[in-house]
């Protein structure tokens, strides 16, 4: 609160390829998701740019970042970010909504993305009525509903048991592989960003302190 | 986002906190039916007022009074044109030229007099005044028993009921309680027997000298009015009418005779007014504009509606305006509603707005929440300003009834009241929801993503 300006994410300068897999480590409050934000075009840098596809974000106008979100980038969050009201099919579909999508294609473009996450016998759920593991698939299915580019996945497993946050982890690692989809992971456990990420990027105080391939992937061929 | 599916998000949002919402709706229900009732109430004030007047069949007529009689019907008119003094004598040739105005049909002296009449050996005191034959299709004879003059100057009479009801005997009871078929069928055929004065010339150039001879002419009842047919003259009305002809013929003493012998120079009648009657009432401004410039005093039922009109327009405005009060509460709540719906719903928005909902698509789902509570109320509020004004309507009714009046109808809910309630509603609940819309629209995804 109040006015003093804090330097969520400093300095940063990187540069991620198409269909990378990279990680973001780091301790609680070194920035990554602030990093994540701004790559989602959810917050704005006051200094600098971010470059997405070559065109800055920050040129873009409100609704051009809307149109951004909604169609290159999809996100998965800690808290699974499903509204508690609607149905599990009504929730992959609110982006088919936004991109006015016609209402008679969107169901079967919601229950086909759930089938690929293993949801389909679920449709008519609420997201109370789900498990962890469950809500976080839920959630990836509509990220994924448009057919995004890059995929911003922020702690995808912190609210998971270690074996749901297996499955969800591996799902997203088979549409990195599969679909050729930039995935950019922020975790705070580094055994799971070597397990899955090519590339992890170590930030400390809004700062990426370090930037190396992940020898782990290196040496196993790029197959954990 | 399209607008079926703002409208779909709306309504599971409103279900949502449906208390609340319902609540809020309620209140507009409220605003709008207070809307409702207090300006059909106006507009059924108007339409009673109205009825009365064309029921009095004189929308047609134009009152032509001469300028030197001070007691002109509207006093405005004196003050331009000729001084009272110089304006002309209302007699025959003043006639001949309000008859010559394009657009008159007819124009005869308005001729009446206070006289005794006896019937059944009873003497009754009574206005008479002549009836030209063709205010027979006036809406004035409606629900008349018997029938009209059988020529323009037969030795007949039409009474109106309540002097039918004097002549029986019967108490006087207020007019709608007296029942024309009732009344009407003892005397129907009977003669009655019509005292008069005749103003009679001395033969002489000098019309300042007249004798005055009193005359008795049997009458015969051939009919008994419902309405009033000469309700315009307010105290000065007829009960008993006979034919137009009948009374020129008759010349009777007026009461204006008196004043005018000081100055008449000549032995013709000089009438205290005269009634043209036009080929159509929308003619009624043109006609009396032109008979204003023959120098004369004139007075229509149009003139009073007129100012009737605006008094109603007045009363409308003030009625819409207290009922737009309880609107205005309403429309308050709606914002209320909201702003905590915004609150509350703050991590969606911030959902949405992570997932490709632009700005434009939340302030529509906003305004599409705030439009679907202003139509629901505003229906529910018609529906329940209309059945205010049933029940009012009905125990204005019981009142009426027990003051011995017939019913009425002071209540109207015309179509056009009810699509601008449903559109004042609406437009009112979209105003409302601007504040609201746009800042849910404004807000910060990155904030509204970390609110709990």
């Amino acid at each position: 609160m109040g006015s003093a300006t804090i330097r969520a994410v400093d300095g940063v300068s990187l540069t991620v390829e198409a269909g990378e897999f990279i990680a973001l480590l780091g301790a609680s409050g070194s920035g990554k998701s602030s990093l994540l934000n701004l790559l989602a075009g959810l917050d704005s840098p006051s200094a600098g740019s971010v470059i997405v596809e070559n065109q800055s974000l920050s040129g873009l106008s409100r609704e051009e970042l809307a149109k951004y979100r909604r169609y290159t980038v999809g996100m998965v969050f800690q808290s699974f970010n499903l509204i508690p009201s609607m149905t599990v099919v009504e929730n992959v579909e609110l982006p088919l909504r936004f991109a006015e999508v016609e209402r008679t294609k969107r169901g079967a473009l919601a229950t086909s993305a759930l089938e690929k996450v293993g949801l389909s016998g679920r449709l008519k759920h609420r997201p109370i009525e789900l498990s962890g593991g469950e809500q976080q698939r839920v959630a990836m299915a509509r990220a994924l509903i448009n057919q995004p580019r890059i995929l911003l996945a922020d702690e995808p497993t912190g609210n998971l048991d270690s074996r749901t946050g297996t499955e969800v982890m591996e799902l997203i690692r088979r549409l990195n592989e599969s679909l050729k989809m930039t995935v950019v992971l922020v975790t705070h456990e580094r055994d799971l960003a070597e397990k899955y990420a090519n590339r992890l990027i170590f930030l400390a105080d809004g700062k990426v302190v370090a930037d190396q391939p992940n020898p782990a992937r290196a040496t196993a061929g790029a197959k954990p | 986002m399209k607008l079926y599916d703002s409208i779909e998000l709306a309504g599971r949002n409103l279900r949502e906190s449906v208390l609340r919402n319902s609540l809020t709706t309620l209140g507009i229900s409220v605003g709008v039916a207070s809307l409702v009732a207090m300006l059909s109430l106006g507009i059924g004030l108007q339409q009673l007022a109205s009825r009365r007047l064309q029921r009095s069949g004189l929308f047609d007529s134009i009152v032509v009074t001469s300028r030197r009689d001070l007691r002109g019907f509207n006093r405005e008119q004196e003050e331009s044109g000729p001084a009272p003094a110089e304006s002309p004598d209302l007699n025959e040739a003043a006639r001949l030229k309000i008859a010559n105005v394009e657009g008159v049909v007819e124009v005869y002296p308005d001729l009446r007099f206070i006289t005794e009449v006896r019937f059944d050996g009873k003497p009754h005191l009574t206005m008479v005044a002549g009836l030209p034959f063709s205010s027979k299709d006036g809406d004035s004879f409606e629900g008349m028993q018997g029938r009209f003059f059988s020529s323009e100057d037969a030795h007949e009479v039409i009474l109106q009921k309540s002097f039918a009801a004097e002549l029986l005997g019967k108490s006087s009871r207020g007019p709608d309680e007296i029942n024309v078929a009732e009344v009407a069928k003892p005397l129907m055929g009977k003669q009655l027997v019509m005292r008069y004065a005749e103003r009679e010339s001395s033969g002489g150039q000098d019309a300042a000298f007249y004798s005055v001879i009193s005359h008795e002419t049997p009458l015969t009842i051939i009919g008994v009015t419902d309405l009033d047919p000469d309700s315009m003259r307010g105290s000065a009305r007829a009960r008993l009418f006979i034919p137009q002809k009948l009374i020129e013929g008759m010349r009777p003493m007026q009461a204006y005779d008196m004043r005018a012998s000081n100055g008449v120079t000549s032995d013709q009648p000089i009438y205290s007014n005269v009634v043209a009657r036009v080929s159509g009432a929308g003619k009624v401004d043109a006609v009396e504009q032109a008979i204003k410039k023959l120098g004369f005093n004139t007075f229509s039922i149009l003139d009073a509606t007129k100012s009737m009109r605006r008094f109603f327009a007045i009363l409308d405005l003030f009625l819409g305006i207290f009922g737009s009060l309880a609107l205005t509460v309403a429309s308050i709540g709606i914002i209320n509603t909201l702003v905590m719906a915004i609150l509350e719903r703050r991590r969606e928005i911030g959902i949405m707005k992570a997932v490709g909902a632009s700005d434009a698509d939340v302030r529509g789902l906003f305004f599409a929440e705030a439009g679907a509570m202003g139509l629901l109320g505003g229906i529910c509020g018609t529906a329940l300003g209309w059945l205010i004004g049933r029940v009012i309507n009905f125990g204005t009714n019981i009142y009426l009834k027990r003051q011995g009046f017939p019913p009425e109808h002071i209540w109207s809910v015309p179509v056009w009241l009810v699509a601008g309630a449903l559109g004042f509603s609406f437009v009112v609940s979209l105003v409302s929801g601007l504040y609201p819309a746009s800042r849910a629209a404004r807000l910060d995804p990155v904030q509204a993503l970390r609110y709990e």
